[in-house]
């Protein structure tokens, strides 16, 4: 699924144009402008921009705004983050506060490493 | 809003709302009569039960009758099973999920819920299952909710003590949105629910079981708590059949019903002589009860048979033969019950006791006269359901069914096989219930099985106390009275042997009699001749005396004469 096929979505991404080229391809979750929203947003970014760079896209989908496309990707617990490319999809929930378990849900790390860390 | 008088406002205030709860029909058959109206309106009901007995179907025959019968829209949020299942599942039992999607009358929203595949990374709420939950109930304006099953959620996150708190901020705003909820959960060791769901759910708790007695399973249902509503608290047997979901309150129906004094006659002519000539009372409770081969199927053939010579429908419950064996075994006694078959007047519906629990015997029993309408009924015997089930059990049962047949002023004739020694036994439990009560016994005498029918009671009526000898004959069935000789009640060919003599020694009496006139008779003549004779005798003597009195005087006259002549001559000479 590409951003343009979902054209209600806000796009956060200020390298827009380099989206198609994007490596990674993540859809934020959240409900509303909450704290906590802006909170995992803020996260998010920061563990993309470190590990990331140039390599990514996030698309923020509000809920409120647009409650159907919680269905899509089976959202129930917010804020959640969906890897859509590269395959297979993944999915992290929290407020991403957990950099590592963050990491790990987008398999940039191997769980074993983790543990030993 | 003007006050309306006290009276006024009794009157168009729905009966359910006396209670102080709205409630909603739960479109299950037989739950909205316990619950005195169905679900609370605006709550959230908890249904729980363990694998397989239902808690899904109930669920979705709240929604589908809610959107069918009353136009409410309702939200199908499934966990377990995808829509396309869903419709799958409910098509077995005639429910076309997928047009009242289309008409907007429901929407199914399988959530899937895969541990594996979610990674937690920091903190969380459920928002998003209010989201989905609310963008659901807002596209068809739902009106019902159903969460099946909302435990599921426990194997999908692994921090319980958030979702506890989600759950109850759902169960609270689900409250709030004003919709009427179900939720299902799976039955837990010692609790309600595996995860203690119902401690959020306050207002109405039902639980619903599976259990296997003898190899016999019989669901059962029961409202464990219904805050602001008097309920009925038993359990409720109920039944999962193709028609879905059916709930049979056990006491519902009090004992009110109105009784009638129309006559029934029985099929016996002598029969309905016993019972002061017109036979049972209509919505009577008939029972027949005997040994082995005492006839007791042949007079529920006859009865079946009087009733549909009335044209009125006959149902035939036969628990031990099949259809065409009745039929044929009942021609051997005169009676053409096919013919009645044909004519859509009788019905036999055969089926083997232990083919299904006593629960579900009785819904078909409930079912069949539902659909058939029938004026009597009959059950064929009785005595074998007892193999499914406890005396107790059965004895509900029955109370159950009687009820439900007097109130629809249905005639019931059942039958019950007893055994040779305890002949009451089985009984003890049902006659009670019943209104007419014959025996059917053996009788033996001389070498003889002969049979006897007698009354044990039969209320509201005066009727024979007499015990009368039972012939079954291929004309069909008669009854007579029995010989009662010096050695107590004489039947068969003892009876006919007691007549027999009876009628020599009365011929006998009658020869002795006759001869007793012809000799009186006779000695009357002999008296007659003599005194014929000794009359003769006094003529003949009068005769003589005449004939010496003329002579006497015959002889004066002629000495008269010759004296004159002689003077003459004298006087001359």
């Amino acid at each position: 699924m590409s951003p343009k096929q979902t054209p209600r979505t806000a796009t956060a991404n200020r390298n827009a144009a380099k989206a198609a080229s994007s490596e990674y391809l993540l859809r934020l979750y959240v409900a509303g402008q909450t704290p906590k929203s802006l909170q995992a947003f803020a996260n998010l970014k920061e563990i993309c921009e470190r590990h990331l760079k140039g390599r990514y896209q996030i698309e923020v989908v509000d809920l409120i705004e647009n409650p159907a496309l919680a269905r899509g990707h089976q959202i129930l617990a917010l804020p959640a983050v969906v890897r859509q490319l590269p395959p297979p999809v993944k999915k992290i929930i929290g407020d991403f506060s957990n950099a590592e378990r963050v990491l790990v849900g987008l398999d940039l790390r191997p769980l074993k490493k983790l543990r030993s860390a | 809003m003007p006050a309306p008088s006290a009276s006024t406002r009794r009157r168009t205030k729905p009966a359910v709302r006396i209670h102080g709860i709205e409630k909603v029909p739960s479109g299950i058959a037989g739950l909205d009569e316990i619950t005195g109206g169905g679900l609370p309106k605006g709550r959230t009901t908890l249904v729980c039960g363990g694998a397989g007995c239902g808690k899904t179907l109930f669920g979705m025959e709240f929604l589908i009758n809610g959107a069918r019968e009353h136009g409410d829209p309702g939200v199908l949020l499934a966990f377990e099973e995808t829509a396309d299942e869903i419709a799958k599942n409910v098509a077995s039992l005639g429910f076309d999920v997928q047009d009242l999607v289309e008409r907007s009358l429901l929407t199914i929203d399988f959530v899937k819920i895969d541990r594996s595949e979610i990674q937690e990374a920091g903190e969380y709420d459920l928002e998003g299952l209010f989201v989905r939950l609310d963008h659901a109930i807002k596209s068809v304006k739902a009106k019902r909710v159903v969460l099946d099953t909302l435990e599921a959620l426990f194997a999908g996150f692994t921090n319980e003590a958030l979702l506890r708190s989600e759950l109850r901020r759902l169960f609270h705003w689900l409250k709030d949105t004003g919709v009427t909820a179900v939720i299902t959960g799976e039955r837990g060791e010692g609790t309600l629910t595996r995860y203690g769901i119902e401690e959020y759910v306050s207002d109405c708790v039902i639980s619903l079981d599976n259990r296997v007695e003898d190899q016999i399973s019989t669901r059962r249902m029961r409202i464990v708590k219904y805050r602001g509503s008097a309920h009925g608290a038993n359990e409720y047997p109920f039944l999962i059949d193709d028609g879905g979901f059916s709930v049979l309150p056990v006491t519902s129906l009090g004992l009110n019903y109105e009784v009638s004094y129309e006559r029934v006659p029985t099929g016996v002519p002598a029969l309905d002589d016993m019972l002061e000539g017109g036979g049972y009372f209509r919505g009577a409770s008939i029972l027949v009860s005997g040994t082995a081969g005492t006839g007791k199927s042949s007079l529920a053939g006859l009865f079946a048979d009087a009733s549909c010579r009335r044209k009125e429908k006959a149902l035939y419950f036969a628990l031990e033969e099949s259809g065409s064996q009745i039929r044929r075994n009942m021609r051997s006694i005169g009676l053409d019950l096919d013919g009645w078959c044909k004519k859509g007047l009788l019905k036999i519906q055969a089926a083997r006791p232990s083919v299904f629990g006593l629960e579900m015997h009785l819904v078909t029993i409930h079912k069949l006269i539902e659909e058939f309408e029938p004026r009597a009924v009959v059950v064929d015997p009785l005595s074998s359901l007892v193999t499914t089930g406890n005396v107790g059990e059965v004895k509900s049962m029955l109370v159950r069914l009687f009820d439900y047949l007097k109130m629809k002023q249905i005639t019931c004739l059942v039958t019950s096989l007893t055994s040779a020694r305890g002949f009451e036994e089985t009984e003890v439990g049902i006659s009670s219930l019943i209104d007419t009560w014959f025996q059917v016994r053996d009788i033996e005498i001389g070498g003889e099985r002969t049979r006897g029918l007698y009354l044990v009671k039969s209320r509201g009526m005066g009727h024979s106390n007499q015990i009368r000898e039972f012939l079954i004959t291929s004309k069909g069935v008669n009854l007579i009275p029995v010989a009662v000789g010096p050695n107590g009640v004489l039947t068969g060919s003892a009876r006919v042997n007691q007549e027999t003599e009876q009628r020599a020694q009365a011929l006998a009496r009658q020869q002795e009699i006759e001869r007793k006139q012809r000799a009186l008779l006779r000695k009357s003549k002999a008296l007659d001749n003599q005194i014929e004779a000794m009359r003769a005798e006094l003529a003949a003597e009068e005769e003589e005396q005449r004939s010496l009195a003329t002579e006497l005087h015959d002889r004066q006259m002629r000495l008269t004469e010759s004296r004159t002549k002689l003077a003459e001559g004298r006087r001359k000479s």
